[in-house]
């Protein structure tokens, strides 16, 4: 890639994820734990019609995919590591998440209330 | 072992419907089997290096590194089927016409096979470092039946995307190019939302005020149709306005596009 267009790019991305923590600063937030492929708390509540970061820790030594097709995130988490996803805004609800590597232990809950 | 050819299969299945319309959408030029192939070939070992690397990506822009590589990868993706349509639009009748007077493969010189092996190669990408790292993970953890697993799920999305490309080619020639344009486009189009989302989740863009409407209860994209729908022409059970808004703007700048450049071409003529 050319020089000043590789440079334009980075500068747009580092534009764009500076405005957007400055933006997070005041955003409710909600942090929850993978550990031994499950999720701790496996149920967690947010607030509806806001937008909301969900910081999710993933203390397994094996990577994680936290997923939801029902408030449509997919993120891979690699061992030992945190993620934060951006969750909706979304109606009052009850909405399920998984791990898609271990989707038969690793399955949570997000509670959307008003 | 069920669980791993599952996942495997549900990977391996987005990237062979992919290869399946390209395959398709190349009927005819010569010398395609070679590029799809490097683009198989390429796409693997992007994938094996991007999840080699993952934990350096998701690290990168304050943590949104993944999400803007996925997004990256999506419009680039975007962009080699929007300059293939683009051309196809001038050559494909053209293209038509002479595979049906010699009843064999012509010669379309290599800009039609590169963009769409382009598109195979970062397919095979995105899907191919995901399973990497969910195998990385297994075999970490001890479990069995591994390899099993891998080859029921590359068996079962190879022969489902190899079912897609041979229905694509029972379309009558007349009308082929025409349709696997339009499949395309859309595909295209359901990549770009796709796009929207990964911004969306990294806070880089707004989702225009949450979900549109909730039609999972009809097709959810969970479901084997919902997700080969999802894949084919960008299905989405739960979309938010901001989605729609790039799948949308996808299709018009595409289908204007190809207007624009067979206009010039034939003002040019």
């Amino acid at each position: 890639m050319h020089r000043p267009i590789r440079i334009a790019f980075l500068a747009l991305a580092l534009g764009l994820s500076t405005i957007a923590t400055a933006f997070a600063a005041d955003l409710p937030s909600v942090e929850l734990n993978i550990r031994q492929h499950r999720f701790e708390p496996a149920r967690v509540t947010i607030p509806a019609g806001r937008k909301v970061l969900l910081v999710v820790h993933n203390r397994d030594a094996t990577p994680e995919e936290f997923e939801s097709n029902e408030f449509n995130r997919e993120k891979v988490i690699m061992g030992g590591r945190s993620a934060r996803i951006y969750v909706g805004p979304l109606k009052a609800g009850s909405y399920r998440f998984y791990g898609e590597f271990h989707a038969d232990s690793a399955q949570g809950v997000l509670v959307v209330e008003e | 072992m069920l669980a791993i050819a599952l996942l495997v299969f549900r990977e391996v299945l987005e990237a062979a419907l992919i290869i399946g319309v390209v395959g398709a959408a190349t009927r005819g030029v010569a010398g395609r089997g070679r590029w799809l192939l490097a683009g198989m070939a390429a796409g693997l070992l992007g994938a094996l290096g991007v999840a080699w690397g993952a934990g350096a990506i998701a690290a990168a822009f304050s943590g949104s590194g993944q999400e803007l590589f996925n997004a990256g990868v999506l419009l680039a993706a975007v962009a080699m089927i929007g300059w293939h349509v683009a051309w196809m639009s001038v050559h494909g009748r053209d293209l038509a016409q002479r595979m049906r007077a010699v009843g064999h493969s012509v010669h379309a010189g290599s800009r039609p096979l590169y963009l769409l092996a382009v598109v195979v190669a970062l397919a095979v990408l995105r899907e191919g470092s995901e399973v990497a790292l969910f195998l990385y993970g297994m075999a970490a953890g001890g479990a069995h039946g591994l390899a099993t697993g891998v080859l029921l799920g590359v068996a079962g999305g190879t022969a489902l995307g190899l079912a897609l490309y041979a229905g694509l080619l029972r379309i009558p020639l007349k009308r082929f190019f025409a349709l696997t344009n339009g499949l395309l486009i859309l595909l295209a189009a359901g990549l770009a939302a796709s796009a929207a989302r990964y911004l969306a989740q990294a806070d880089l863009l707004g989702t225009g005020g949450g979900t549109l409407w909730d039609s999972s209860w009809l097709l959810s994209d969970g479901s084997l149709l919902g997700h080969t729908l999802h894949v084919l022409v960008g299905y989405e059970a739960r979309p938010t306005a901001m989605m729609l808004v790039f799948y949308a703007g996808t299709v018009t700048l595409l289908v204007v596009a190809a207007r624009v450049v067979a206009r010039r071409q034939r003002q040019a003529a």
